[in-house]
């Protein structure tokens, strides 16, 4: 079985809803082991597992809980991002329906090791149950002495505050993330500084991803070499895989890196529906490459997805089987962007709405070479250009079907009416 | 010292500064738009792009800090290319009917669209026009030409801390505009006019006066007079071709005359009025126990704002009109007489380095016939320049003239009504020596001198201290009056600007000002006063004069019915 | 629960500027919110009408036109389009007898789009006010349309 439940080995077995079955699963023993560490040691261990952020930007978390630790105003703040909203990505959601306290354990870890004391989880609106969820969780955890001050009995104070998300994807990006919180529109920021030396409210914070947090308990646990010898040496430990689409069974699995794509969709996904063909793969989210079915023998790994241009993203694989039409795919996807730009920067702001034009052409058959041309340009300035994450990453979906599918422009193209051509 | 090479040049750069000035420290350019100086840094138009070597992607280079051993290609056929293709993108979302605009031949996107060497646009407009906003008499919204530079958003907020505008809407349809899509007249916008002066483009400019003042000048029953601010005559010369401070007081008054104005006076006669009147009003104040700390009326952009935020001190402020205001009560009423000439056929024009002067020339209560404005129109220093550029004069080869008598008599003290500061002094030189009943032995009140935002000194009068305090834009003015409001003030005379470093920096200069021009400008306005011969307001015979012939005792009933105003709680409106 | 009920629930911080207007617009029938309400917000937390106008405007959740009592909103992103052929939609759009972004004239139903809900395992999701429903169809539709109707005559 090419599954490996690490992170999510708890799930199915407790009652998310109760605290005491986590506990009696050993849950918080690592917080504990944690507090009894000299917190240069914990920071040793992170860098010793190589762990990646799971949000998709996958950047090495030591570096940003040792740039934390560093910091010397105060007060310092650990912020989980749990607005997930990338199309394709249920994982987070599914940890914190299924076990939240593993999501809590990991900031009170991070909160130990860098000298934080106080938290925010980011939950999107549109998880409702998540947010039942987590805040029981953290009431309960309260009651248990392990949120707030003097966290089993040492001088250790953390507490957790729960923000709602109100309708808008850019706000799982760090910086507009972080002024939705501060009660403002969620418009990035100017970068550098980062949010480990200029945060919320102007001061150090952490910023990660509900996958990295729930993984924390499992580094103290196992030791950060012993993760690092799971997976590939770029891209170590498992990663949680949101499969859906035209695919037989959709659902979340956690799979070691360097597992390739083709095992996934087939071993656990059960492959396509019957009599169907697999047409095209999208790969972390809306804002993940496009490619071919010849690609699945691909491994999942950050080193190899940046060849891409692009990041393996949070690990959504998306099926779309021969029935569907791939400039009304790309087209779906631009429409999201469009609709989801803040709006602060112009490449984003303005080529986003002009990617979508020259979409609907190729959509409705009246499309040139001019177009093509141009939704090359458009892609690239905004890859290129863009000021964070949305924009330089909603063309990633047309720079890789320019790529691996250029006939289908051209054929599209030999398919418009010829006034148009 | 990182070493670094721009466009494979090496050079030592300054830790911690970013691309674009380590690049214009050795004179490279690289253009930028949403960048202003004195503003945040933005990185929002991305225009300012350059490549890193082996860095994918290209940076910002007004964000991003240098790092040794940076190389940094300032046009490689990336940066280029993306440069060209966002300024299309926002060509294709703008108005770029040019020569109906008042930025043509002087802006921001222009300028930069044609050293990109764009002709064609790749880009389908996609501009979905929408109706703008003349609502008030001061500043025009035209959003179709908006270009989301958040420059006026940022100056509104940081500088003034009023907040009048902010980006409403996401993506695509974002637009700067008033809270609930509202236009300017019905939100407690102060009409300083700081957005107009640092937007890139035509999209928020003054109400166009020059209309009606070339009505007015060509029209033969008309007597049309003209007043010049304190501040024009070391900030006109900028937008003419002249290096910046320039005094060109004397051009100005000629070129007055050739475009047609019968008479060219000088504001500084009523500012010298301004500081009389004042003066007997802080000495009475000050002898009778009255409310303290008085504050300075001259500033309409400040009159606006304190009836807005703070109508509990309306009673602290002066009752004097500002020296516009005196200056056409005087033209509808002293000079009409005299010269026997009707009231209505008198046209007062005057330039200003202002746009809320606008609003103020059209407050109901600055008309002494109930029906016609004392002040007919207003044109800020950038229009005159216009109307001078119209009827092609070579402004900088203009023989030198003379105001009109008796406005020819003016003070130094009135010369520096323009600066931060200049008010106060001008006050207290007068003020002391009255009061003191012996000259004064230093003329210059360094200590209000300055560009901190609030600079505070003490004086010594008869025996008696006296605090005082200058502040110039509207966020520190409100740091004021915060105090004043909790009665934890130590000051009895305050004066307040609303534009930063004062008229000198006003809302209707030239395009461009920033806080190292308002300085050069105020340097320049006090080597002005530093010439004159007379330097006191009460020196002014002229002045004396007219209050001998004409006005009575100032603060007497004359002087109160010309020269003294009330103000409107608007706070609940 | 009235405005200042609400507001008296939460610190006085801009940084509760969003928890306050989220929670007094679920509790309004017609959720959406007006220029008087958000003037007394701005001037509760001290801050300018421009900013607390510019965040409703920003935020999807937030209206200022009233809307139904219940709001409908489909997924419109790819996992949930490319799933059994349903056509959510215009299921919706049938049912209901309006299309995306009206309000039924009972002021029973508006009809919105939402970006993915992160439920793309059981698609096709619709949300209906708070609570997410998956894989829904031609029937589940109607009976969930029934059931609103049902809930709201008690």
């Amino acid at each position: 079985m090419i599954e490996k439940k690490m992170i999510t080995k708890h799930i199915g077995k407790i009652d998310p809803h109760s605290i005491e079955d986590y506990i009696k699963s050993g849950g918080y023993k690592m917080l504990e082991k944690a507090l009894g560490m000299k917190r240069l040691d914990i920071h040793d261990e992170f860098e010793k597992s190589y762990l990646r952020g799971r949000g998709g930007a996958g950047f090495p978390v030591a570096v940003k809980l040792m740039a934390l630790a560093q910091e010397t105003a105060k007060p310092k703040y650990i912020v989980c991002n749990a607005d997930e909203g990338e199309p394709g990505n249920f994982k987070d959601r599914y940890l914190m329906e299924n076990n939240p306290h593993q999501i809590l354990e990991g900031m009170l870890i991070a909160a130990y090791a860098t000298g934080a004391k106080k938290g925010y989880i980011y939950i999107r609106g549109e998880f409702e149950q998540s947010m039942k969820t987590m805040k029981k969780a953290i009431c309960d955890a309260r009651k248990h002495n392990l949120v707030g001050p003097n966290i089993k009995e040492s001088p250790f104070d953390f507490d957790i505050e729960i923000r709602s998300g109100a309708g808008s994807y850019v706000c799982g990006e760090e910086f507009a993330l972080l002024e939705s919180i501060e009660g403002k529109s969620g418009r990035t920021r100017v970068k550098p500084p980062f949010p480990t030396s200029v945060g919320l409210f102007g001061k150090p914070t952490l910023i990660n991803n509900v996958e990295t947090f729930a993984t924390f308990p499992v580094i103290i646990d196992m030791g950060g070499e012993a993760y690092a010898n799971i997976g590939t040496p770029s891209s170590t430990g498992t990663k949680l895989i949101s499969l859906s689409g035209n695919i037989r069974n959709k659902g979340v699995y956690e799979v070691p890196f360097g597992v390739p794509m083709r095992k996934i969709i087939e071993e656990l996904g059960g492959g396509v529906g019957e009599g169907r063909k697999i047409q095209m793969i999208q790969l972390g989210g809306a804002c993940g490459p496009v490619i071919p079915e010849y690609m699945l023998d691909m491994v999942i790994d950050y080193e190899r997805f940046e060849e891409f241009e692009s990041k393996t993203g949070a690990g959504a694989i998306i099926v779309i089987d021969d029935r569907y039409d791939m400039f009304d795919i790309l087209k779906r996807v631009s429409e999201f962007f469009t609709h989801e730009s803040c709006g602060k920067c112009t490449p984003c702001r303005e080529g986003n709405l002009h990617m979508l034009k020259t979409l609907r052409k190729f959509v409705d058959k009246r499309a040139s070479e001019k177009d093509l041309s141009l939704l090359e340009t458009q892609a690239r300035v905004m890859h290129q250009t863009s000021l964070c994450g949305l924009g330089q990453t909603a063309p990633t979906a047309v720079i890789s079907t320019l790529h691996y599918f250029r006939f289908g422009y051209l054929n599209r193209i030999e398919e418009s009416t010829p006034e148009v051509r | 010292m990182p070493k670094i090479k721009i466009n494979n040049m090496e050079i030592n750069a300054e830790t911690n500064e970013t691309i674009l000035e380590a690049a214009r420290a050795h004179n490279f350019n690289i253009p930028t738009l949403c960048h202003y100086p004195d503003l945040d840094i933005k990185s929002d138009c991305r225009i300012c792009v350059v490549e890193l070597t082996g860095q994918k992607g290209l940076v910002t280079s007004c964000s991003t800090p240098v790092k040794d051993g940076m190389e940094i290609k300032i046009n490689s056929p990336r940066a280029l290319n993306a440069r060209k293709a966002i300024t299309e993108m926002i060509l294709a979302n703008h108005d770029a009917n040019c020569t109906a605009c008042v930025r043509n031949m002087n802006c921001e996107l222009q300028r930069l669209s044609e050293s990109l060497g764009i002709t064609k646009n790749r880009f389908e407009n996609v501009l979905e026009e929408k109706a703008t906003d003349e609502s008030n008499p001061s500043i025009v919204r035209n959003t179709n030409r908006c270009i989301k530079c958040a420059r006026c958003i940022d100056v509104c907020k940081k500088v003034q801390d009023i907040s009048v505008l902010d980006f409403v809407g996401r993506g695509q349809e974002i637009e700067v505009s008033p809270a609930f899509n509202k236009q300017l007249a019905d939100v407690f916008c102060t009409f300083c006019g700081q957005c107009s002066a640092v937007c890139p483009v035509g999209a928020i400019m003054e109400k166009d006066a020059t209309e009606p003042v070339w009505d007015a000048i060509h029209n033969p029953d008309k007597e049309v007079l003209v007043q010049v601010a304190p501040a024009i005559r070391v900030s006109l010369g900028e937008d003419l071709g002249l290096p910046l401070g320039s005094v060109v007081t004397g051009k100005i008054v000629a070129a007055l005359k050739m475009l047609g104005f019968n008479k060219v006076f000088d504001t500084n006669f009523t500012a010298d009025l301004t500081i009389i009147e004042e003066g007997h009003e802080l000495i009475n104040r000050m002898g009778e126990s009255g409310r303290l700390p008085l504050i300075t009326s001259c500033c309409p952009g400040w009159i606006r704002y304190a009836e807005h935020e703070f109508p509990d001190l309306l009673d602290n402020i002066s009752s004097c009109k500002s020296p516009q205001q005196m200056f056409g009560a005087l033209a509808k009423s002293y000079y009409a007489k005299r010269e026997a000439i009707d009231p209505k056929d008198i046209y007062v024009v005057s330039i200003m380095p202002c746009t809320a002067k606008k609003y103020e020339a059209q407050r109901p209560e600055m008309s002494l016939n109930g029906e016609d404005p004392d002040v007919d129109a207003v044109l800020t220093t950038r229009e005159l320049a216009k109307m001078i550029k119209q009827m092609g004069i070579d402004f900088d080869n203009l023989r030198e003239q003379k105001f009109d008598k008796p406005d020819e008599v003016t003070s130094g003290a009135a010369a520096i009504f323009g600066a931060t500061g200049g008010v106060m002094e001008a006050a207290l030189r007068s003020v002391k020596e009255i009061l003191e009943g012996r000259p004064l032995e230093k003329l210059d009140f360094d200590k209000v001198r300055g560009y901190e935002g609030i600079r505070e000194t003490e004086v010594t009068i008869k025996g008696e201290m006296l605090k005082v305090a200058v502040a110039h834009t509207l966020a520190n003015a409100r740091k004021i009056a915060e105090e004043i409001r909790a009665g934890t003030s130590p000051y009895a005379f305050v004066e307040v600007m609303a534009c930063p470093g004062g008229c000198v920096g006003g809302g209707g200069q030239p395009y461009g000002t920033t806080s190292e021009k308002a300085r050069e400008r105020i340097h320049s306005i006090y080597q002005v006063d530093r010439l004159m011969k007379i330097r006191k307001s009460h020196d002014n015979a002229a002045v004396m004069n007219l209050y001998s012939n004409y006005l009575g005792e100032p603060s007497g009933d004359l002087a109160h019915e010309l020269l003294h105003t009330g103000y409107t709680n608007r706070r609940d409106t | 629960m009235d405005l200042v009920a609400v507001l008296e629930q939460f610190p006085r911080e801009q940084t509760y500027l969003i928890e306050i207007l989220l929670k007094y617009q679920s509790l309004k029938p017609t959720q959406h919110l007006n220029e008087d309400e958000l003037k007394t917000v701005a001037d509760h937390l001290d801050l300018p009408e421009s900013h607390v106008y510019g965040v409703v405007s920003f935020y999807s959740f937030f209206s200022m036109s009233p809307r139904g009592r219940y709001i409908i909103q489909y997924c419109r992103d790819v996992p949930c389009h490319i799933n059994d052929d349903f056509d959510v939609k215009a299921s919706l759009e049938k049912q209901l007898g309006i299309t995306t972004g009206q309000t039924s004239e009972d002021g029973m139903f508006t009809l919105e789009y939402s970006s993915c809900l992160g439920m793309c395992d059981q698609s096709p999701v619709i949300r209906v006010n708070d609570k997410v429903y998956p894989r829904v169809n031609e029937k589940k539709i109607k009976a969930l349309i029934a059931e609103c109707r049902s809930d709201c005559d008690d």
